[in-house]
């Protein structure tokens, strides 16, 4: 009764105002209300962003209209530098493509340059690389997993499995002695062999594992809120998907069974037994899920590498390509002047042109390599899988909330560095 | 790997070629594309490290992208990537456009080129049959400045907007050609 009179009153006042100064125009009505849009900028920066990219959104109260992505902040123009330099200093621009997964980039960049000089590596050094690519994978999911569950309010899983990646970068360390952007392939093969140490290392992690990665799945897998959060969030169907160009567990997610290491196997992935872990219905839960099963194949091969080891070098005998080991130049002549020749570039290219692709964290990670027999890249060119799948966003986001927006967002694991290059 | 060295690559395009499997998938698939499209509209077949590479002309290169997704056989419906190349001494064809295309259900690979000179820099767009040409076809036009006729929204993706030429031309080079101290005869290009 007394909010009525107050309504009635208030009326009273604007009706006499609009009378007396003719403010029919300012004071805006019910109708008025239902129609205004916002502009919400989520990003560049922003700590649900997880990097530097602007999404310009249109919203409808709490539920989105429409959204147009911006991105380039963080371009560095890898292609172009890729002209101008020699095979071996282009890898240090491909591991801070994906920082989360850098071996992967490495590794393939390498494989790039040895399928155009016709290198065979040694069955060892193959068996090395898969160790470490399958390292790289593991680490990779388990960020993008953990984050999703910061994003739905779950810190705890994040902190359990961040310091499994930091043994996981123990190892790297052993393996190479860098943490983050490793640098641990050469072509031809590995820098070094593995140390004894590192074996141990890897050994005592492969036992401890999972037990904690069985934690981190009870915490979530089934878990009320959680599935509130992600079930039917951000969906793509398999059509759209791969008109869109998705690779990975984004597409694998969707239903479509497309993996490069068991469609175009490469560094012996043939060897070994694994199986493609594929959702339904192409929401966050199954991206989800989706990684963790991943998790547990990769650690399928990585047993299985591990225990069929094979004997022999770590790198193929080929002198005018494989930069040699830093111990060996300082006692060996010709150690040195092959260093020597290959760190000043000095070493040509055959002519032609080359694309291979690895599975990235993310999905198909292709180089695209002309030579022209310089000494540098004629022409390269890089599928970035997260710059293909990130156009999706919108479409996948348009008609859910902000909050979903965000977690769609991060369970697609896109990575600045890879998306500007 | 031992069969893609250049030497033995070429070898086996000539004498070897019905035993490698790929050699053999790759002539069956050109025979399909020139059964579907004419034997003369792709010039300069190649088969380099195993992938076939064929060239054809911007004024059929979405028919033929169109025919390949739609194609019952082939069903190369996944257009993996594609970018543009420059080549300034290339009179007349000087720029180019590489698009890979894939066929998810068989395992094939196709690489396509089309060249065109740089005064008349157009392409007809594929976003009509890929939502992922958007992108790239943006990337493409920021880098190289090649227009997509029809494309929907042709605007810079990766460099800043007010940038009023297309760096990775050739004649941009990455380093300023003036300066004494970088001239290095040992040192890339």
């Amino acid at each position: 009764m007394a909010v009525n009179d107050t309504l009635e009153g208030t009326r009273k006042i604007v009706e006499s105002a609009q009378e007396q100064q003719n403010l029919s125009n300012l004071v805006p009505t019910l109708n008025d209300f239902s129609q205004e849009l916002t502009t919400l900028n989520l990003g560049p920066t922003h700590p649900a962003t997880h990097g530097i990219f602007q999404n310009i959104l249109q919203m409808d109260g709490e539920r989105i209209i429409s959204g147009v992505p911006t991105i380039g902040y963080i371009h560095r123009a890898f292609e172009k530098i890729a002209e101008r330099r020699p095979f071996y200093q282009i890898t240090p621009l491909t591991d801070r493509m994906n920082y989360c997964s850098s071996p992967i980039n490495n590794m393939g960049w390498h494989m790039t340059v040895e399928k155009l000089l016709g290198v065979t590596v040694p069955k060892r050094a193959q068996y090395m690389r898969v160790i470490a690519m399958e390292l790289a994978r593991i680490t990779d999911h388990l960020i993008c997993n953990s984050i999703l569950g910061v994003d739905t309010g779950a810190f705890t899983g994040f902190l359990y499995v961040f310091q499994e990646r930091e043994k996981v970068y123990e190892i790297y360390e052993e393996i190479c002695g860098a943490r983050l952007t490793t640098n641990m392939g050469r072509v031809g093969g590995m820098e070094r062999d593995f140390s004894d140490v590192a074996i141990q290392k890897l050994r005592d992690w492969l036992k401890t594992f999972p037990a904690v990665m069985k934690e981190f799945e009870s915490m979530f897998n089934r878990n009320r809120i959680f599935m509130d959060r992600v079930v039917n969030v951000g969906p793509i169907t398999a059509e759209r998907a791969l008109n869109y160009g998705f690779t990975g567990p984004n597409l694998r997610a969707a239903g479509v069974d497309y993996d490069v290491r068991a469609m175009n196997p490469y560094s012996s992935y043939e060897d070994f037994d694994f199986e493609i872990p594929i959702g339904t219905k192409g929401d966050t839960y199954d991206r989800f899920m989706v990684r963790n099963e991943e998790i547990w194949q990769s650690l399928r091969i990585i047993n299985q590498a591990l225990e069929n080891l094979p004997e022999g070098p770590f790198h193929a005998d080929a002198p005018h390509y494989y930069l040699p080991p830093k111990q060996a130049v300082y006692k060996n002549m010709e150690a040195l002047i092959y260093h020597f020749k290959i760190i000043m570039g000095e070493i040509e290219a055959p002519v032609g042109e080359v694309y291979h692709s690895v599975e990235g964290g993310n999905g198909e990670l292709g180089f695209y390599l002309v030579s022209d027999g310089g000494r540098t890249p004629y022409r390269l060119h890089f599928r970035r899988p997260c710059f293909i799948y990130y156009q999706a966003y919108p479409e996948m986001v348009v008609g859910s909330s902000l909050s979903d927006a965000i977690v769609t967002l991060s369970s697609m694991n896109v990575i600045a560095g890879e998306l500007d290059a | 790997m031992a069969e893609n060295t250049p030497e033995s690559a070429a070898a086996s395009q000539d004498a070897a070629a019905p035993q490698d499997p790929q050699a053999a998938k790759n002539a069956q698939l050109l025979a399909l594309l020139q059964r579907l499209f004419g034997a003369d509209t792709f010039t300069d077949v190649e088969e380099p490290y195993g992938l076939l590479t064929v060239t054809t002309t911007r004024e059929r290169i979405h028919e033929i992208i169109a025919g390949l997704q739609q194609d019952q056989e082939l069903q190369m419906n996944f257009l993996t990537t594609m970018c543009g190349i420059h080549y300034p001494e290339n009179e007349g064809k000087e720029l180019g456009m590489i698009y890979h295309v894939h066929s998810l259900v068989n395992n094939l690979r196709l690489r396509l080129k089309i060249f065109f000179p740089i005064a008349d820099p157009v392409v007809p767009t594929l976003t009509d049959l890929y939502a992922t040409a958007n992108w790239m076809e943006r990337e493409a036009y920021d880098f190289y400045g090649i227009i997509f006729t029809g494309h929907p929204n042709l605007i810079r993706i990766l460099n800043v907007e007010d940038m009023d030429y297309h760096p990775m031309r050739k004649e941009y080079a990455l380093e300023d050609g003036t300066r004494e101290d970088k001239t290095d005869l040992f040192f890339g290009r």
